[in-house]
C-alpha cells in the first residue's frame, strides 16, 4: 500500500530516471565518443562545480537578470497597450496585420538592426527580448480582452460602472487566463533570445555565451552543465508562473 | 376595474404628456399609475423584424410577467427596456427619464456568467453601490438592509465557485436589489434551478418585491411561474411581436406553490393558455 504510493508520487520523474540512465548506459559502452559525451556524472560534477566554485553562478545570475528585466519592460508596454487593443475593433483591426508581421518575424532576424540601434551592449540584448516578449504578450493581452465573454461586462454596464471600469473591473479579470498564457510564452521567449543573444553579439557572460565557449573548447561536460542550467531556468519560470495563475485566478476553470 | 388589463389604453382620461423632453417626437399619453411607456419600439434582427411599432404600458410597482411563444423576443424586449440593447427606433421612457437616468436592477438567466467569480459573494452584491452617490455609511446600511431583508442561510464570504447555483443566483438578485433600483428586470431567473430552490427564492422575492414596491419585469417560459408571480401577465404574439392580452393575476401574497391549485389561478392560466396556444398556431 505504502509502496504503491510512493511508486504513484514518483512516476513523474521515470522520464528523467531513463534519460540519465539511457545515457550512462551509451557512455559505459562507449557508443559515442566520450569527449562528445561525457558520463551523466561527470557533467553533474562540472555543474556543481561551476554552480560552488567556478562561474557558472555568475552567468546564471546574469542570464536571470537579462530575462527578467526584459520581460518586465515587456509586461509594462504591452499589458495597457493589449488593453487597448483588444477592446477597440477598429484600433485592432488596423493595426493587425503590422503586429502579426512583427510577431512572425523570428527575433533574432532583428538582431543587427538593435545592434545598429543600441550598440553591442546590454541593451541590445534586452531590447531584443523585451521586444518578441511583448509582440506575444500583447497578442494574448488583446485576444483575451476581445474574446471575454460579454454577459459580466453587459451586468456591470447595467449597474452602472463606467466604460473604464467595466474594462478594468470586469473585462481584464476574465481575459486573466489567457493573459497569463501571454506572460508564460513571453517569458520563455524572452529566456530564449537572451541566450541566442548572448551566444552571438558580443557577450562575456550570461549562460548562452558559456555553452558557446565550452563548445569551442570541446569542454563537454561544462557546456552540458552550462545547457542543463538553461533548461532548468526555462523550467522553473514555467513553473512559477504556473502556481501565480493558480493562486491569482483562483476563479479560474470552476 | 384594473386600468392596465386592456392592450389598448382607454381614451381619455388624466392623461400625462412627455412634453419633458422637448426635440423627441411627442410622447404619447399614459395612464396615471405607469411607470414604463413604450412607444412605436422597432427592432429588427438581420432583415428579421421582431418588433414593428410596438407600444406598452408597465405600471408601476407591480410585478408584469412577459410570456409569449418561442423567438417572439421576450428577453430582447426586456433588454431594449433595460438599455442593455440598441433597438433601431422608438422610444422607451421611465416616468419620462431614460434607461441610463434610471436606477436598474437585472438578474440574467444565466448566473454562472453573471456574477463575478473574483469577488466573494458579499462584495458582489456591494459592487454596484460604489456607483451610487452615497456616503460610506449609507453603502453599508444598503449593503446591511439587503442582507437582513433576504437572511441568507448561508456564508457571504465565500466565493460565488464554492456555492450551489441557487446560492450564485440569490447573490445575484441581492446584488440586483441592492441599489433599491426603480426597476427590477428579471429574464427567467429560476429557470437553470432545483425546485426546492426555486419555491425558496420565489418566496423571498415576492416578500421584497411588494415590501418595496419595486416595478418589477419578469420574462419567464414557464406559465405557471409567470402567472404565479405575477400583478399582470403580459402575452405576447408571434412575431412581429405585439401585446395579445394582459390579465391581472390579483391573488393575495404571500403565494407558494398552493397558489396553483386555487380556482383563480387555474383559471388565470387556463385563459392564458389559450391565448398562448391561439397566438402559437395564428
Amino acid at each position: 500500500m505504502n509502496t504503491t504510493l510512493w511508486l504513484r508520487r514518483l512516476r513523474p520523474l521515470l522520464g528523467a530516471f531513463i534519460l540519465i540512465a539511457g545515457w550512462a548506459i551509451l557512455h559505459a559502452i562507449g557508443a559515442v565518443d566520450p569527449v562528445l559525451l561525457p558520463s551523466p556524472s561527470e557533467a553533474a560534477r562540472a555543474f556543481w562545480h561551476g554552480m560552488n566554485e567556478g562561474t557558472l553562478g555568475a552567468d546564471f545570475y546574469k542570464t536571470i537578470v537579462r530575462t527578467l528585466s526584459s520581460f518586465a519592460i515587456a509586461l509594462v508596454v504591452a499589458v495597457p497597450l493589449g488593453i487597448v487593443l483588444g477592446a477597440s475593433q477598429r484600433l485592432y483591426e488596423s493595426i493587425e496585420f503590422a503586429i502579426d508581421f512583427f510577431r512572425s518575424t523570428p527575433a533574432s532576424a532583428l538582431f543587427p538592426l538593435f545592434l545598429v540601434i543600441f550598440g553591442a551592449g546590454e541593451q541590445t540584448k534586452i531590447a531584443v527580448a523585451a521586444f518578441g516578449a511583448a509582440l506575444v504578450i500583447l497578442f494574448n493581452v488583446a485576444y483575451g480582452v476581445m474574446g471575454a465573454r460579454k454577459q459580466r461586462q453587459l451586468a456591470a454596464r447595467v449597474m452602472r460602472a463606467p466604460r473604464w471600469r467595466v474594462l478594468t473591473d470586469v473585462t481584464l479579470l476574465e481575459s486573466m487566463p489567457q493573459v497569463f498564457v501571454g506572460m508564460r510564452s513571453g517569458v520563455s521567449l524572452a529566456l530564449v533570445i537572451v541566450i541566442v543573444a548572448e551566444m552571438f553579439i558580443g557577450s562575456t557572460d550570461g549562460l548562452g555565451q558559456r555553452v558557446m565557449n565550452a563548445q569551442m573548447v570541446f569542454d563537454m561536460p561544462e557546456m552540458y552543465a552550462a545547457i542543463f542550467a538553461a533548461g532548468a531556468l526555462g523550467y522553473v519560470m514555467n513553473l512559477v508562473f504556473i502556481v501565480a495563475e493558480r493562486r491569482f485566478v483562483h476563479w479560474g476553470g470552476k | 376595474m384594473r386600468v392596465f388589463a386592456h392592450s389598448q389604453p382607454p381614451a381619455a382620461p388624466a392623461a400625462a404628456q412627455a412634453a419633458a423632453t422637448p426635440g423627441v417626437a411627442p410622447h404619447r399619453w399614459y395612464p396615471p399609475g405607469t411607470h414604463i411607456t413604450v412607444r412605436g419600439l422597432v427592432k429588427r434582427f438581420d432583415g428579421v423584424t421582431v418588433y414593428d411599432h410596438f407600444d406598452l404600458d408597465i405600471p408601476k410597482g407591480k410585478i408584469t410577467s412577459v410570456f409569449g411563444p418561442n423567438g417572439c423576443g421576450k428577453s430582447t424586449l426586456i433588454n431594449m427596456i433595460s438599455g442593455i440593447l440598441p433597438y433601431d427606433s422608438g422610444q422607451i421612457l421611465f416616468e419620462g427619464k431614460e434607461a441610463r437616468e434610471t436606477r436598474i436592477g437585472y438578474v440574467f438567466q444565466n448566473y454562472r456568467e453573471a456574477v463575478f467569480p473574483w469577488m466573494k459573494a458579499i462584495d458582489n452584491i456591494r459592487y454596484p453601490l460604489q456607483f451610487l452617490d452615497l456616503t460610506k455609511a449609507e453603502r453599508q446600511e444598503r449593503l446591511d438592509r439587503i442582507v437582513s431583508a433576504f437572511d441568507v442561510p448561508f456564508d457571504l464570504n465565500r466565493y460565488p465557485y464554492q456555492m450551489s447555483g441557487g446560492q450564485q443566483q440569490l447573490v445575484s438578485i441581492m446584488r440586483a436589489l441592492v441599489v433599491e433600483p426603480e426597476v427590477l428586470f428579471l429574464d427567467e431567473p429560476f429557470s437553470a434551478l432545483d425546485y426546492e430552490m426555486v419555491m425558496f427564492l420565489r418566496g423571498i422575492l415576492q416578500k421584497v418585491l411588494k415590501e418595496r414596491e419595486v416595478t418589477t419585469l419578469l420574462v419567464s417560459h414557464d406559465l405557471d411561474e409567470a402567472v404565479l408571480l405575477a400583478d399582470e401577465v403580459l402575452l405576447l404574439t408571434k412575431r412581429p411581436t405585439q401585446v395579445a392580452e394582459r390579465l391581472v393575476f390579483d391573488a393575495p401574497r404571500p403565494r407558494s406553490a398552493d397558489t396553483t391549485v386555487t380556482p383563480a389561478f387555474v383559471q388565470t392560466k387556463t385563459r392564458a393558455l389559450e391565448i398562448f396556444q391561439r397566438e402559437v398556431r395564428a
